[in-house]
């Protein structure tokens, strides 16, 4: 039962990491930009919510009506401006030392701002609630509720994408940027679009961070790592996949952790590296075309 | 079938008034300079204090290992956030042999070799993968080396392990062979650097990189052409990892492995300049230069050089040191080919 | 304002350092095929290209019914009426037929065509139409680019190497499709390597070499011998008889 225990667990923690990890993905899918500022950009969710919601009047679990429109309108500026100057240099070492230094100036901004000591989201009750149907097994309402806001999400960016106008320009864009010139398509625009979805993921991943756990100006790299361990196990460019990699991930976890707590990452990591050894292109990717 | 007089006669090589020259002009009085520079290196300790010699073997352990991330990145086009792995294991190896009584100095290269042997198996995984999922496998396989050696107590386990061996050295001696090993290491690498790049291997990466599939088809055999890439900087990061482990008189796994290690290399081999032998140089002084004005600042040095490496790499792509080259026509390290065309004959035709 | 539907008036494109189209001149008439033929390298992709905006113009100007657009986007001579259908057709693979045809609809203009439409000119395309494009054979994935071009409703539709890397039956089928699109008062720039081919469906053809006009005129008033010369540079007509 404790073994059922874990694999439950690491399912919960899956649907954290591909929350963490979608719009991981989708800029890399899009834009090709492996935004290394990702998870600081989720920390700094984490610290938007804590200025400003207590001053709107809402409750911190609603948080995200005020912070995921700031996210959304703050990818696309970033996008149109740093961003697009990076990627018009055609080089991907630019963007990566980009977001680099984006990552480091915003882990010591909030370092400078808010101090080390770690915060978190006050929630109330459904922090401490859980469902517990025996003695070993206990699934917290929140883990619950993060697990359904990913799956509801990528779901929602899956009909984004192969129903709407903007979902098919984004894939014509991704696919092929000069041939979307072609017909009439602005590609920065469309970039930016895709950033503003993004960011708006990253947003609800701070906040889903700052619900489970603590957060920190520093906490943002191991989440990094973590997302793109989902992205690389589930295959880049499958949405889907990013969250059955979130789990595998996350499953792989918990059992190190039922083995011996300090094998937790390590056991995730060598399920990675098995992976990368097994499919290098990840266990659900989208077949290229040949 | 040829149309006489429409075409512009092909550039043979070699022919037609065409030569090949290796070294830009200036070339071999910066060597000079250079032989210059490193005599006056090696004689530091007798000039300089005990303090500015160890800030000095911190510069050469981060130039060796941003020398041997740029060798992936810059010539392999192979960019990794993982070389802390091999640093972190080159210390280890040093941590490891002088418990079982060896001498710390005199192990230091067999470290590095030790690297090398680790990162054949490494090679043959993370080469399977291309771009961002390189960095990325690269990534977890540091930090997979740190859980795994935090995880045996009889190295200290998490919270890591002195160096043995060291007591009996007087702190001046110890701070001189420090100081030497450094600058042999971090000199060894460069020149070994230099020397690969020049030779057939260094022509055949230019070519991978350029064009990897027209290499493919030239007959290269590009994965055995990273691997040997791959282990080579494995190497030289083990051998800087030794250095750091001796100088620090101890090892962490939190500090030796640290990511850390990645965002510095990163920002000097990018500040100065991917593709070239200088850019590393150029970034490590800039490097150090703002740490050591900067550093009581806390937090806000750390703002500023992440400022830096966003403002080079949108306005000064190649570098600080590629941007200037080009101005100066300079090269410090000729391992390029100039090709000299005869004098323009007819005036109108493009080149 | 005269006649001209498209004018190209002194063009110069660099590519690079190179080059590839050194002061070209010429108009296209409404509702006739006109043919930039030359060899590899002539500079003829590279015009077309920089007519519809995707390569910037060193100097000289394009005019479009009588606006010059030279200073305009991509996108606005889209929906000005210039569409063009790349070489080596450049179809977003991911996406189906009919997802590539939508895409095409982004800056449309009112016209006569729609997916519908498309459908009608090529049947085989509305059963095939969720199949994702990178399925296509060549010859298929040549007829929905043109369908993407066309679903825009452009007045002058360029068109890019038609016939490259497809079975000279493909390209007559596809080629077969020029009457209806002339009869619904589309006007056509094509860049054919194939002289013959050109030769066969052009009003008037315009031969390029190293990125200079050395020939224009009707293929009625040209002697072979002439176009051969144009094509390959040759100084004097009694060349060594190359078939074209």
């Amino acid at each position: 039962m404790t073994w059922l225990n874990a694999i439950l667990q690491g399912l919960l923690l899956g649907g954290f990491y591909a929350l963490f990890a979608c719009g991981l993905s989708l800029l890399f899918g899009v834009m090709g930009i492996i935004n290394l500022a990702h998870g600081d950009f989720a920390v700094i969710a984490g610290y938007v919510a804590v200025v400003l919601v207590p001053s709107t009047g809402l409750p911190m679990v609603l948080g995200f009506l005020v912070v995921v429109p700031i996210f959304a309108l703050g990818g696309y500026i970033l996008q149109r401006t740093l961003f697009q100057s990076a990627l018009r240099r055609g080089d991907p070492m630019t963007i990566l030392l980009v977001t680099f230094g984006l990552s480091v100036i915003t882990e010591n901004a909030l370092l400078q701002a808010f101090s080390a000591n770690g915060q978190s989201l006050n929630i109330g009750s459904l922090i401490a609630d859980s469902i517990n149907p025996n003695r070993v097994v206990s699934i917290s309402d929140i883990s619950l509720v993060v697990l359904g806001v990913a799956v509801v999400l990528l779901a929602g960016l899956q009909l984004l994408l192969s129903r709407t106008s903007i979902g098919r320009m984004i894939r014509a864009v991704a696919d092929d940027r000069e041939a979307a010139e072609l017909v009439g398509i602005d590609h920065r625009h469309v970039f930016g679009i895709a950033a503003a979805i993004a960011l708006a993921t990253v947003a609800l991943a701070g906040l889903a961070s700052g619900m489970i756990t603590e957060f920190a100006p520093s906490s943002g790299t191991a989440n990094l790592l973590f997302a793109f361990e989902a992205v690389v196990i589930g295959g880049i460019g499958s949405l889907w996949g990013t969250l059955a990699g979130g789990m595998v991930l996350g499953v792989a976890q918990q059992i190190g952790a039922q083995i011996n707590p300090s094998y937790q990452i390590l056991a995730g990591h060598v399920v990675f590296l098995a992976v990368l050894a097994v499919r290098s292109r990840g266990l659900f990717a989208v077949r290229e075309a040949a | 079938m040829s149309a006489p007089g429409t075409l512009a006669p092909l550039p043979v090589l070699g022919a037609g008034g065409y030569r090949i020259r290796r070294s830009a002009r200036r070339s071999s009085w910066l060597l000079g300079l250079g032989a210059g520079v490193l005599v006056l290196l090696a004689f530091m300790p007798a000039l300089v204090s005990s303090g500015d010699t160890s800030l000095l073997v911190n510069v050469f352990i981060l130039l060796t290992v941003s020398t041997m991330w740029n060798l992936l990145a810059g010539y392999a086009g192979l960019i990794s956030i993982g070389q802390q792995a091999f640093i972190g294991l080159g210390a280890y190896a040093v941590v490891v042999a002088a418990i079982h009584g060896m001498e710390p100095f005199t192990v230091i290269p067999v470290s590095a070799v030790v690297c090398g042997v680790l990162a054949v198996p490494v090679a043959a995984l993370v080469l399977r993968t291309r771009g961002g999922y390189f960095a990325i496998a690269t990534w977890v396989v540091a930090s997979t080396a740190q859980l795994v050696i935090s995880s045996i107590t009889s190295i200290g386990g998490g919270t890591g392990h002195p160096v043995p061996g060291l007591t009996s050295l007087s702190p001046t001696q110890f701070a001189h062979l420090t100081y030497w090993s450094a600058l042999a290491v971090v000199v060894v690498a460069l020149g070994a650097t230099y020397l690969l790049l020049r030779s057939r291997l260094g022509l055949v990466l230019s070519a991978v990189r350029d064009d990897e599939d027209a290499a493919r088809a030239a007959g290269t055999r590009v994965s055995l052409v990273r691997g040997a890439v791959f282990v080579v900087a494995a190497i030289g990061c083990g051998a800087a990892g030794a250095v750091l482990a001796v100088s620090q008189l101890q090892v962490q796994p939190a500090s030796a492995f640290s990511v850390q290690w990645s965002a510095e290399i990163i920002f000097v081999s990018l500040i100065g300049g991917m593709g070239t032998i200088e850019g590393p140089i150029l970034g490590t002084v800039i490097y150090f230069a703002l740490q050591q004005n900067l550093a009581q600042h806390g937090a806000w040095y750390l703002i500023i050089v992440g400022a830096v490496a966003v403002g080079v790499a949108i306005w000064f792509p190649r570098g600080l040191w590629g941007t200037l080259a080009r101005r100066l026509r300079v090269e410090l390290f000729p391992v390029g080919y100039h090709v000299l065309g005869p004098p323009p004959q007819d005036s109108g035709s493009p080149t | 304002m005269s006649g001209r539907l498209l004018e190209v008036d002194e063009l110069t494109v660099h590519h690079g350092q190179l080059c590839a189209v050194d002061h070209v001149s010429f108009a296209v008439d409404p509702g006739e095929v006109y043919a930039i033929i030359g060899a590899n390298g002539a500079g003829k992709s590279t015009l077309l290209r920089a007519i519809v905006g995707v390569h910037p113009v060193t100097s000289g100007r394009i005019v479009l019914a009588g606006e010059d657009v030279t200073g305009i986007p991509a996108r606005g001579r889209l929906s000005r009426g210039l569409a063009l259908v790349p070489e080596g057709r450049r179809l977003f693979p991911s996406l189906s037929v009919e997802e590539n045809l939508k895409v095409g609809t982004v800056r449309a203009r009112p016209g006569p065509f729609d997916i519908a439409r498309v459908y009608e000119l090529f049947p085989w395309m509305l059963e095939r139409r969720r199949q994702r494009a990178a399925r296509l054979s060549g010859g298929e994935q040549q007829a929905v680019a043109i369908g993407r071009a066309l679903v825009a409703n452009p007045s002058v539709l360029l068109l890019d190497e038609l016939s490259l890397g497809l079975a000279p039956v493909v390209v007559q089928r596809i080629y077969a499709i020029l009457p209806e699109l002339l009869a619904s008062g589309v006007t056509v720039l094509l860049v054919e390597q194939d002289v013959s081919q050109a030769l066969r469906v052009a009003n008037r053809v315009h031969c390029l070499l190293e990125g200079r006009t050395t020939l224009e005129g009707s293929p009625a008033g040209l002697r072979r011998a002439d176009i051969e010369a144009a094509y390959f540079g040759l100084r004097s007509s009694g060349g060594a008889g190359v078939p074209a």
